[in-house]
């Protein structure tokens, strides 16, 4: 193969036809013009006379092109082009190849497999034993060289792992003896000990790195600012543009989902903030953040107490006195929780209709709300207590909200009135939740209250002091637990309060969270359990039956195959523990000179002989018809041929696709306000009139009435949507088309919607009976598919009598009777005639009276067609105009006014 | 109001019959039109009396027949006088009027300046010219079997009916004088473009010329006929599609094929002038009485 640049030829020397091109220009210049064919009947004086100068007439210089460029085209497609060929690996001896494997291999890890398998194809074509080693997961022993073809076999189940390739890989352990080249798939992070591998594999034989050049993103952990949760877009090499972050969690109902998204815009760097300003609820919600569009572990960023902030209700019994703030029972609470958690005050009553999951009660001897609270606590609340001197002066013997039973009254040492000294703690017990804090050699108890000595007391004791009396004593109820501090909230008892273990205690007692990263100190002491993993993709797993680690292992180490990354939990804590180790700095790998890199732009190798080939057939083609078209071959019933085939063979035969939506315009003019609509018939004389008469009857309705209609519109009854028409005029002549299926279809549902028609036979013949009109003819036919129900001549009492004007005709140009839909039977009630069926509108009005014609105006308002004779006919006019608002008043009010029928009864009753 | 519906029937039949109809006198009224220009151009002469037959009385020579003697006039002299008769025995005229596919050539046949085809004006000029004998008493006919040469105004209905046929069956592409049924010693008119074999109509003079027939050809042509207005690549049909040429560039052939014209045309020419008959070309362009003119008066000149 010879490569150009980005392009290969696998038969380079074919490209010396190109050379003939030239010559093929003289070739193929001529053409003969079209001939001009002539009836002459002098051709039999022209029998054999020759021309004189038989020279060609030049061919377009368009078709030229076209024909250089398809023989061009077409030698160039038997070179066999390729376009990013991929140099075929040389070498010989075994294939050692090696990937990396860990979170950054996810983003393109389907390339990964395709050039390892292509490596191993390659390999098993040439014959070479390869071996496979990942380095995220090292094998425990040097693997051996195999059959490529065994390799392959297990290449599906190759799967990126959660973390990265350890830095401390000794690469004697992990390479197989003897010299070998290798592939190394890099991921194109730097990391410690890679120089040492690569060092160690070039000693052994030819390195060639296959690495992406797309730059490798991760999510740092979030921290909590107020209401906002920022977190780092971390990036190995610089990076532009716009990356999505997305906070997912699980929604009101259980659902997992997207709950926020933000964009964030690194600017050629490599680190960007995302910062979330979400509520409280949503932001507890919050499981992961992750970059959208990117698969990889290194992409999620897992939530734990750091982002949720518990709801923490603090009760005290005593109002606080003003300017004793320091005094405050709440005060040091106040403090310590302030930064980490939603903090409820007020009354206990208040308090519990919020739902906290915490609830503080400092000082407090008799609880008011005791039954509310237990409620709470049994459905899985925590209830802190501390003590204080109404706690000790209070009888608590009945209190069940209460760890232990205290003894009244309390102790207090190391004051002024006693003799012992303030009494220190004693290291936390293994089994307490504050095991692992350190104790502060400075706090001192002077007061608190004593609890009676029982057998369960000691193991309820999860904080002593140094002479053994508990100083915090826990017990579980219900579903939730009670836990008591035996001193106060505020330092009158202890300088507990003012000392940094508070805040540690409250935090171990999930009362507060972190905002910024566990500490040892934070995790010691507690063995974690993982719940949920992350797969080397980013996927969240349920952890089953996973070794626990040490607090201690959890806040040092970075993950790895025996801390995989997922959420640990620890009692009511959780800690995420990321793909993305704490402090790591993502930096892009730098290889020594003599390493191979493919890779970096990563084009596919692509053929072009097909499309070059493709190409030159459709230019040939294109020259053929262009040929017969230049001398005329082509022309009545042969051209038409020749587009049908040029269009088969390029595909594009000409689809017939109708448009069958109402155009979004139309539809938002005609939905926006009442809209006149007209059906046309095809003859344009008649729909300039109807159009010209919807006009009328829009400047009538709008001088007179509150109905101030749009311009009126044409239907097409095909493709608009009927239910955003009220009034449809539809004048029939005798050879108007009817509608299609479809268009009836939508007809019957516009007139059961409470639409009506106005059939307009526009011949005053209608009723005359058994001596139809051709547009009467014509009615009948195209109103046969509608579900019209019988119809009567309009009785003198129907609604459209007096919907808006009072009349008893209905004239258009003419003056017949016109047909509503009959009434129901009426009833007669007291001697008059009332009817039950006044509900619905007619759906029709039929008649011949050719309203459209009496309604028309020109341009400037002035009546188009004379009408009548003289002022009767002006009356008349008038009348038409009167009927037309009557019927846009009876379509859209329905039975309105037919109450008006029953005025002359109504009056009758009342006066009785 | 309607009319019933026999009366419709009626009516629609008239009319479409006055349709028919209407080609037949139309033709023959401009023909009579045409003829009236020739006559009203003050040649008339030798018509002056009102008597066909009568031409002069002169006095009786010796030699004359008793039954000659025309008493009448003899009784008033003294002299006896015999009633000499002029056109005794009428001429009888034949016309061919070339039917072939060629003659329906028109070299603009639509738009100003339209003209008619060679047909249709070779058609009116026969007619004009059977009115012209009929009105000078002779007899007229057309060659061939259908329309034998007979006097009178019946016999321009029967002629005006056959020529009136706008568009006769496609006869062949180019036509051959027809001879049959010229009496001998008659008079002939041939009206064609005269584009077909020459040889045929060498023959078919010669034959007349044996029988002495004498006559007239006119050879109708359209301009573009002789002008040749053509350039560029053209295939060139005659007008039944029998002859074909194709030509990449007429306007290289102009010349040569107005050599050729005027060589057929001198030919035509000596071969009419070697029968006694009389020659020209008459241009649809120009107006038919020219042509008409031209034509009676080389009949009244080959009649001395």
């Amino acid at each position: 193969m010879t490569i150009f640049g980005p392009l290969g030829f696998t038969a380079p020397w074919l490209l010396l036809g190109l050379a003939a091109l030239p010559i093929l220009w003289f070739l193929l210049r001529a053409t003969p013009p079209a001939p001009v064919r002539r009836r002459f009947p002098g051709v039999a004086l022209l029998a054999g006379l020759a021309d004189e100068e038989v020279q060609a007439e030049r061919t377009p210089w368009w078709l030229l092109a076209l024909r250089m460029a398809a023989l061009a085209a077409a030698i160039l497609g038997f070179a066999g082009p390729v376009l990013h060929p991929v140099p075929v690996a040389p070498g010989q001896g075994p294939l050692l190849i090696v990937e990396d494997g860990g979170w950054p291999s996810a983003r393109d890890w389907p390339r990964r497999l395709e050039r390892i398998s292509r490596a191993l194809t390659e390999a098993a074509a040439a014959g070479r034993p390869v071996a496979l080693v990942s380095l995220a997961d090292p094998p425990p022993a040097p693997p051996a060289f195999v059959n490529a073809a065994d390799l392959e076999a297990g290449l599906p189940g190759l799967a990126p792992n959660p973390w990265e390739p350890s830095p401390d890989l000794d690469p004697a352990k992990i390479l197989p003896a003897g010299r070998f080249n290798t592939l190394w798939l890099s991921d194109g992070l730097d990391r410690a000990g890679r120089a040492g591998l690569v060092a160690a594999l070039t000693a052994r034989g030819a390195l060639r790195v296959w690495q992406p050049g797309t730059p490798v993103l991760a999510l740092g952990p979030a921290t909590v600012e107020g209401r906002v949760v920022s977190l780092p877009l971390l990036s190995a090499t610089p990076v532009s543009g716009d990356y999505e972050i997305a906070a997912i969690g699980p929604d009101p109902s259980g659902i997992e989902r997207e709950l926020a998204r933000e964009t964030v815009h690194p600017q050629n760097a490599t680190e960007a903030m995302a910062r979330f300003d979400l509520p409280p609820e949503l932001r507890n919600r919050v499981a992961r953040f992750e970059i959208a569009g990117i698969r990889s572990a290194g992409a999620v960023s897992l939530t734990d107490d750091a982002v949720k902030r518990r709801k923490v209700a603090l009760i005290s019994a005593a109002a606080p006195r003003e300017g004793l703030e320091l005094l405050s029972p709440l005060h040091y609470l106040h403090q310590a929780l302030a930064p980490t958690a939603d903090l409820i005050e007020g009354t206990l009553e208040d308090a519990l209709v919020a739902n906290p999951d915490v609830v503080i009660l400092a000082d407090v001897g008799e609880v008011a709300e005791a039954d509310a609270l237990a409620d709470w606590v049994e459905k899985g609340g925590l209830l802190i207590r501390f003590a204080g001197p109404r706690m000790a002066a209070a009888d608590t013997a009945g209190d069940v909200l209460l760890p232990v039973r205290l003894r009244q009254g309390g102790r207090s040492v190391g004051g002024t009135m006693s003799w012992g000294e303030p009494r220190r703690l004693a290291p936390f017990p293994e089994a307490s939740p504050f095991a692992g804090l350190a104790v502060p050699e400075d706090v001192t108890v002077r007061e608190q209250v004593m609890a009676e000595p029982g057998p369960e007391l000691a193991e309820r004791t999860i904080a002593a002091l140094a002479d053994g009396t508990p100083l915090v004593t826990r017990a579980a109820f219900g579903a939730g637990e009670v836990v008591l501090f035996h001193v106060t909230a505020n330092a009158d008892w202890s300088n507990l309060p003012l000392s940094g273990l508070f805040p540690q205690m409250l935090d171990r007692l999930a009362v507060s969270s972190r905002t910024a990263a566990p500490t040892a100190a934070d995790l010691a002491g507690r063995t974690w359990v993982p719940v949920k993993r992350l797969d080397g993709f980013g996927r969240i797993e349920t952890a089953e039956a996973a070794a626990g680690v040490a607090g201690e292992v959890l806040a040092e180490a970075t993950p790895g195959p025996d801390l995989p990354p997922g959420i640990y939990a620890a009692d009511d804590r959780s800690v995420a523990l990321d793909a993305l180790a704490r402090g790591r700095v993502l930096a892009p790998a730098s290889w020594p000179l003599g390493v191979t890199l493919e890779g970096l732009a990563a084009p596919r190798q692509m053929p072009l002989k097909g499309a070059l080939l493709a190409a030159a057939l459709l230019a040939l083609l294109i020259d053929i018809l262009a040929s017969l078209a230049l001398a005329g071959r082509l022309r009545g019933p042969r051209a038409g041929t020749a587009v049908l085939v040029l269009a088969a063979a390029l595909g594009l035969a000409p689809q017939a696709r109708a448009e069958d939506t109402m155009p979004i315009d139309r539809a938002v003019e005609a939905a926006s306000n009442v809209v006149l609509a007209y059906v046309p018939t095809g003859d344009a004389a008649i729909d300039r009139v109807s159009m010209a008469g919807l006009r009328g009857l829009t400047q009538v309705l709008t001088r007179r009435t509150t109905v101030e209609p749009s311009a009126p519109m044409e239907l097409n009854l095909e493709t608009d949507d009927l239910a955003l028409f009220t009034l449809i005029y539809w004048p029939v002549t005798a050879d108007e088309p009817a509608p299609s299926a479809a268009a009836y279809a939508k007809l019957n549902r516009f007139l059961r919607g409470g639409g009506m028609i106005l059939f307009d036979t526009r011949d005053a013949d209608l009723a005359g009976i058994g001596t139809a009109t051709d547009a009467g003819r014509r009615l009948q036919a195209l109103a046969a598919p509608l579900e019209i129900p019988p119809l009567e001549p309009i009785p003198a009492d129907h609604v459209l009598t007096r919907s808006f004007y009072l009349l008893q005709s209905f004239p258009g140009r003419y003056d017949g009777p016109i047909w509503v839909e009959a009434a129901a039977e009426a009833e007669t009630t007291e001697g008059m005639p009332f009817r039950n069926l006044n509900d619905g509108v007619t759906p029709v009005v039929i008649g011949g009276n050719d309203w459209a014609s009496a309604w028309a105006v020109d341009d400037v308002g002035e009546p188009m067609f004379p009408l009548g004779r003289g002022s009767a006919g002006e009356r008349q006019r008038e009348i038409a105009w009167r009927f037309g608002v009557n019927l846009v008043m009876h379509v859209l009010t329905g039975n309105y006014k037919s109450d008006q029928v029953h005025v002359p009864a109504l009056l009758e009753r009342l006066g009785q | 109001m309607s009319l019933p519906g026999p009366e419709i029937a009626a009516l629609s039949l008239r009319r479409e019959a006055e349709r028919t109809a209407g080609a037949l006198p139309a033709l023959l009224v401009a023909a009579e039109r045409l003829a009236a220009t020739v006559q009203m151009g003050g040649h008339g002469r030798r018509r002056a009396g009102p008597g066909e037959e009568f031409w002069q009385y002169r006095p009786a020579h010796s030699g004359d027949a008793a039954r000659f003697v025309d008493w009448r006039r003899s009784a008033r002299s003294d002299t006896q006088f015999v009633r000499d008769r002029e056109w005794q025995l009428a001429q009888s005229l034949s016309l061919w009027v070339d039917g072939s596919a060629s003659m329906r050539f028109t070299g603009a046949p639509s738009g100003r300046g339209a003209r008619p085809t060679k047909g249709a004006r070779a058609r009116l000029l026969a007619l004009a010219l059977a009115v012209l004998a009929v009105r000078g008493g002779e007899r007229v006919g057309l060659s061939g079997p259908l329309a034998p040469p007979r006097p009178g105004r019946a016999q321009l209905m029967t002629l005006a009916a056959l020529l009136g046929d706008d568009d006769p069956a496609p006869g062949p592409d180019y036509g051959t004088p027809e001879v049959a049924g010229i009496a001998a010693q008659g008079r002939a008119v041939f009206l064609s473009d005269f584009f077909g074999d020459i040889g045929a109509i060498a023959a078919a003079l010669g034959a007349l010329a044996d029988r002495g027939v004498t006559g007239v050809m006119l050879q109708i042509l359209d301009p573009a006929e002789e002008d040749f207005p053509f350039d560029g690549r053209t295939i060139f049909e005659s007008m039944g599609g029998g002859l074909r040429h194709e030509t990449r560039e007429a306007a290289d052939l102009r010349a040569r094929y107005r050599a050729r014209l005027a060589e057929r045309r001198d030919r035509l020419a000596r071969m009419a002038a070697e029968a006694g008959w009389q020659f020209s070309t008459h241009r649809t362009a120009t107006a038919p009485e020219a042509a008409l003119l031209w034509l009676h008066a080389a009949l009244e000149r080959g009649r001395g």
